[in-house]
């Protein structure tokens, strides 16, 4: 039997040492009509040769990046990963260790979550980083709820249209049961008229939500946002890209209060969409209110430097209805990834980074949009990702790109909540992320080959089973 | 032998101008920045940005960091509650295939079939395992996933014309119990009583009214015993029109040999990274999927995956958003890679390995309480599930040696601590889960080392650890002067 | 102050009364009950507290504590030095440990709390 150590002598004398007759005895406990008869409905088990052949089977039944060349985005990129991080994750010291309560079996994580705690700030110019919350989406919701207790107004959140709409989706969830009204300001233009957001805003508002880039690729007006905000006593929260920052104005400079972000992009595989990396950062004074574990540096009885977990009374183990979120089980692996990746990256590698980027993205935005039947959805300035408008549904380029060897997309026609902002363009559309990964060549046969298909678009498609 | 020249933060180990990563030069026509993006939203400077090193650097630093922890993969870990068991390393390589660790989740749903199967069939063995039918992969770990049903029967209430606002649960419920009934909008009502370890049921029949939403409890609970009348309990709950949430924190006692759904419960949640191996990851990832009774199905949280016969006899998967969905708890499916895992470790046990894996975690757990019964007796039950609550309060009281001295001495012998001080209703209580991954002669070493330490000085054991890189951290000092991030002109963190 | 002058709540916060004016703390008991504190949070001046309301909260490492107001009342003054000398709540709790003062709205309010030996003795049957 896989992964059991007794043998049959050892459960013996185990048994005899409990006083026991059988294994059966020790569940007595357990009614007898409640146990099950027999076994339960599952296969048969695997052996390790089997269940690789297995798996290999599914994943071959996937095309992923690897069969592909990936431009996809809405919140999901493929950026590259440096061998390092892959080599300090796989570390069973790391992997296989338990949330470092006992700060003196745990220096190692303790000290890695310190770190990426600094690295944050570091990033982001924010005054203090928790050690990661799940993904991107509740990371957003946690400072929303953050943002309500530090104003102590528990009745208006305002986000705008151009919030990542499953962000949007999550924060609904989260608000479902409370009486706090959520307002969301459609950006038809791509991004935010800052007077209508002005006018929006009210002495009720705990908080304005801004995604920048936002989820169709462009930069908002930040620091008007943030001002807009200050301007009734609400807190800002900007939801941002880790890489963004290595070109654009931190998150801090531009007036944030609260700084949230999917951390996938600092080194972290899209593994369909888990796990993930939350990060979320704010001003000092506000410290007391986070969600999530927080570390601290301290000494020991000896006088040597040392780091624990710090204001746990925040949490739920200790503060338990009143705590700040009811989060226990955090994302601690991919913060230790994220933390080596910038580590790897250091201050020059993120501009590299973030200028490789923000290149080959306007090179391949300029080469698609001279495209007939294609244009860019909106004149906003952007970093890596950008929406691009097609004559026709935007799920046959993505087809179409497919066929010829591209990954593109998300359509942003499956939002419902983009329909708003996007009118009736919506089926038309599709985001395009161009990462440091892509190359010239690339992009340009990408554009050659929708070049040749939308000519005969007149022909119907041979299509594989419709997305 | 420690390096502890590679250990020192990042930051005092930067040297300007150093590099790691290194990318290709651009290839794309040059441009100034400041056409692409004009200079009001480019940031002046990177001065107080990112640290400067070397390959090596990285690697030495961090791998020198991973020594400084206890593990699985390097030592005992008991740690009650946790299930810190073995993490199979084939899993590890399963969750790297190429297909698997590069699929977007924005594929074109042809692009992901194989995914999709994989997820699909996770979610009928957790059906099989919880008894109850519907399940949502989507929670990110269990305290998601308490909130997420929480949220589904709110919903449920609704959608009969109900608005109930209490949820109630024991004392001994894990602190995300009353945190999650807080945010999903309940008031929370804690039960005091543990006559014999186990709810009280004519308590929790003075809290039961038409108010009552949901009962949230754990079975086997966190003394390690279940709940003998826990059928009367659901029954109880369901007579006043509530539901029974059962917190599977717990499972790895009783997978395979009795089901949530057949206990009474209409609703539960699984910790993949505990019962089901993926790893802990020094605090996270988790994956907390939720099980509910059929009636409940339509309001999970979704996407979920359904299987589709085509008409040449065929299954192909989709994915569906429940009819009257709360809507999403997270963004994408949930944390994948985890739940692949889980995955990978259902099929590797299979049918009868589910099961087994149980009665020795059940088998483990018995045998190391009979070993240290003269020493840390567990104050209820005869029998436990795949843990006990030992006191210390005997070696306190005749040597004054407390928990917490235990805890921290077994570290100087190479074994991490069982959970200390909870639950609270056992005095100097030391809560061991050896889990069935452990053979007879670890559980031997261990308890014949607890035996050694019971004799040793005492003031030696008020300063243990004494092998361990630290000993006893000043926690007041760090909470009451917070350092929660390296700063240049700090002097306060002299090593010594 | 001499805790044989003062009053006392179940929930171990003291009262002096001077006039109308209500000076508020913690008692020696509920400190050594909490151990190490380390964090204080105390109410604005301004703040119109009824009785039995919470208006702050102490917390050690592992703990949190709400603070209840004995009386009610508006807040006039607030020890704002306390959250930097927590010290003072170990050393001298009915002294340099005073948390707030209330102007009450009733003073008589008082004549229903504990005094000091009725209070000690209810901490003994507490079971500590």
């Amino acid at each position: 039997m896989a992964y059991l150590f007794n043998t049959p002598d050892d459960i013996r004398s185990m048994l005899e040492a409990i006083g026991a007759e059988s294994i059966e005895e020790l569940f007595e406990q357990v009614p007898d009509h409640l146990q099950v008869e027999g076994l339960l409905d599952l296969p048969v088990g695997f052996s390790e040769p089997e269940l690789e052949m297995h798996l290999r089977k599914l994943a071959a039944a996937n095309c992923g990046g690897s069969s592909r060349v990936c431009l996809m985005g809405g919140g999901v990129y493929d950026h590259f990963i440096p061998a390092a991080v892959d080599e300090v994750a796989s570390r069973g010291e790391f992997y296989t260790a338990y949330t470092p309560y006992q700060a003196e079996a745990s220096q190692g994580s303790l000290q890695a979550f310190f770190e990426f705690q600094t690295l944050v700030c570091q990033l982001t110019g924010m005054e203090v980083s928790n050690a990661s919350l799940y993904e991107g989406g509740t990371a957003v919701s946690e400072a929303v709820f953050m943002a309500m207790r530090v104003t102590k107004r528990y009745n208006r959140v305002v986000v705008l249209g151009s919030l990542h709409p499953e962000y949007q989706e999550v924060l609904e969830t989260y608000l479902g049961n409370l009486s706090c009204q959520l307002d969301v300001i459609a950006t038809p233009d791509g991004a935010a008229d800052v007077n209508i957001v002005a006018d929006t805003l009210d002495e009720e508002t705990s908080c304005l939500v801004i995604q920048h880039p936002n989820v169709f690729g462009a930069l908002e007006e930040l620091e008007p946002l943030c001002q807009a905000a200050h301007d009734v006593g609400a807190l800002a929260i900007v939801s941002f890209d880790p890489l963004s920052l290595g070109l654009l104005k931190t998150p801090a400079e531009c007036g944030a209060d609260i700084a949230v972000a999917e951390g996938q992009s600092l080194g972290i595989p899209a593994q369909y969409g888990g796990p993930f990396l939350g990060i979320l950062a704010c001003r000092q004074a506000h410290v007391r209110q986070m969600p999530g574990r927080l570390i601290g540096q301290t000494v020991d009885r000896n006088g040597q430097r040392c780091f624990v977990l710090n204001l746990q009374a925040r949490e739920q183990h200790i503060r338990r209805e009143k705590a700040t979120s009811n989060i226990c089980t955090n994302q601690g692996l991919l913060a230790i990834r994220a933390t080596v990746y910038l580590s790897l990256l250091g201050r020059q590698g993120l501009v590299d980074v973030a200028e490789l980027c923000c290149r080959k993205s306007h090179y391949a935005a300029e080469r698609l949009g001279e495209l007939p039947g294609f244009e860019l959805m909106f004149s906003r300035p952007f970093f890596k990702e950008f929406t691009l408008r097609v004559q026709g549904d935007a799920t046959e380029v993505i087809n179409r790109a497919a066929e010829a060897g591209f990954d593109l997309g998300p359509a942003l026609g499956r939002f419902p909540r983009l329909r708003e902002s996007l009118g009736e363009a919506a089926d038309q559309t599709l985001l395009v992320a161009v990462t440091e990964q892509r190359t010239r060549e690339e992009i340009d046969r990408l554009v050659e080959s929708l070049a040749a298909t939308s000519e005969d678009s007149a022909t119907p498609q041979t299509l594989t089973k419709p997305a | 032998m420690r390096n502890t020249h590679a250990t020192e933060l990042l930051f005092d180990l930067s040297q300007p101008g150093r590099r790691a990563a290194q990318f290709p030069t651009s290839d794309v026509p040059d441009r100034p920045l400041g056409d692409m993006i004009p200079d009001a939203f480019r940031r002046a400077s990177h001065d107080h940005s990112l640290p400067e090193l070397t390959e090596s650097d990285v690697i030495r630093h961090f791998l020198n960091l991973s020594t400084l922890n206890m593990s699985v993969d390097t030592h005992f870990y008991p740690l009650g509650s946790c299930t810190m068991k073995y993490n199979p390393k084939r899993h590890e390589r399963m969750a790297r295939l190429p297909g698997m660790v590069d699929l977007h989740p924005y594929q074109r749903i042809c692009d992901q079939q194989g995914m999709l199967r994989l997820l699909h069939d996770m979610q009928e063995m957790l059906a099989e395992i919880a008894g109850l039918p519907a399940v949502s992969l989507q929670p990110a770990a269990g305290a998601q996933g308490e909130l997420a049903a929480l949220l589904v029967a709110s919903a449920w209430f609704r959608s009969r014309g109900e608005t109930r606002t209490r949820v109630i649960f024991p004392s001994s419920a894990h602190g995300t119990n009353p945190a999650s009934a807080a945010i999903a909008g309940f008031e929370c009502v804690q039960l005091e009583n543990t006559s014999d370890g186990l709810v009280d049921l004519d308590e929790l029949e003075t809290q039961l009214d038409d108010q009552t939403a949901v009962f949230m409890i754990t079975n086997p609970n966190t003394l390690g015993l279940f709940e003998t009348q826990i059928e009367s309990i659901a029954a109880r709950v369901h007579e006043v029109g509530g539901l029974v949430y059962i917190d599977g924190a717990n499972m790895n006692a009783i997978m395979g040999v009795t089901r949530p759904g057949d206990f009474g419960g209409d609703m539960m949640h699984f910790n993949v990274h505990k019962t089901f191996t993926g790893p802990h990851g020094a605090g996270g990832p988790g994956a907390g999927p939720i099980a509910v009774r059929s009636e409940l199905a339509e309001f999970l949280p979704g996407p979920v995956v359904t299987r589709i016969t085509d008409d040449d006899g065929q299954p192909h998967f989709e994915l569906e958003t429940p009819s009257r969905s709360i809507g999403r708890v997270r963004s994408f499916f949930g944390n994948v890679g985890i739940l692949l895992r889980g995955y990978c470790y259902l099929r590797t046990l299979g049918r009868e390995g589910v099961r087994e894996a149980a009665r020795h975690a059940v088998l483990n757990a018995n045998y190391l309480k009979a070993l240290l019964a003269d020493l840390l007796p567990a104050p209820f039950g005869q029998h436990c599930m795949h843990e006990f609550v030992g006191s210390a309060s005997n070696l306190k009281d005749d040597r004054g040696i407390t928990a917490m001295d235990v805890a921290k001495r077994l570290l100087d012998f190479g074994f991490h601590a069982p959970t200390i001080y909870f639950p609270l209703v056992v005095p100097e209580a030391m809560m061991i889960e050896p889990t069935e991954t452990e053979s007879k002669a670890t559980l031997d070493a261990f308890a014949a080392t607890l035996h050694e330490i019971a004799e040793e000085d005492l003031e030696f054991l008020h300063q243990a650890p004494h092998a361990a890189p630290v000993s006893r951290p000043n926690d007041v000092q760090a909470a009451r002067q917070p350092i929660l991030l390296w700063s240049p002109d700090d002097d306060t963190a002299e090593d010594v | 102050m001499d805790p044989a002058t003062l009053k006392f709540s179940k929930s171990h916060e003291w009262l002096h009364l001077d006039g109308n004016i209500a000076t508020v703390g913690i008692t020696d008991f509920a400190v050594e009950a909490l151990t190490d504190l380390v964090f204080v949070e105390l109410p604005e001046v301004g703040r119109t507290l009824d009785a039995g309301e919470i208006f702050g909260e102490v917390e050690s490492v592992k703990a949190v504590s709400d603070l209840y107001a004995p009386v009610a009342g508006e807040v006039t003054e607030v020890n704002t030095g306390l959250p930097d000398d927590l010290d003072a709540l170990g050393e001298d709790p009915f002294g340099r440990g005073w948390m707030i003062r209330v102007n009450v709205s009733d003073a008589s309010a008082a004549d229903a709390l504990l005094d000091e030996t009725a209070y000690r003795e209810h901490c003994q049957s507490a079971g500590h």
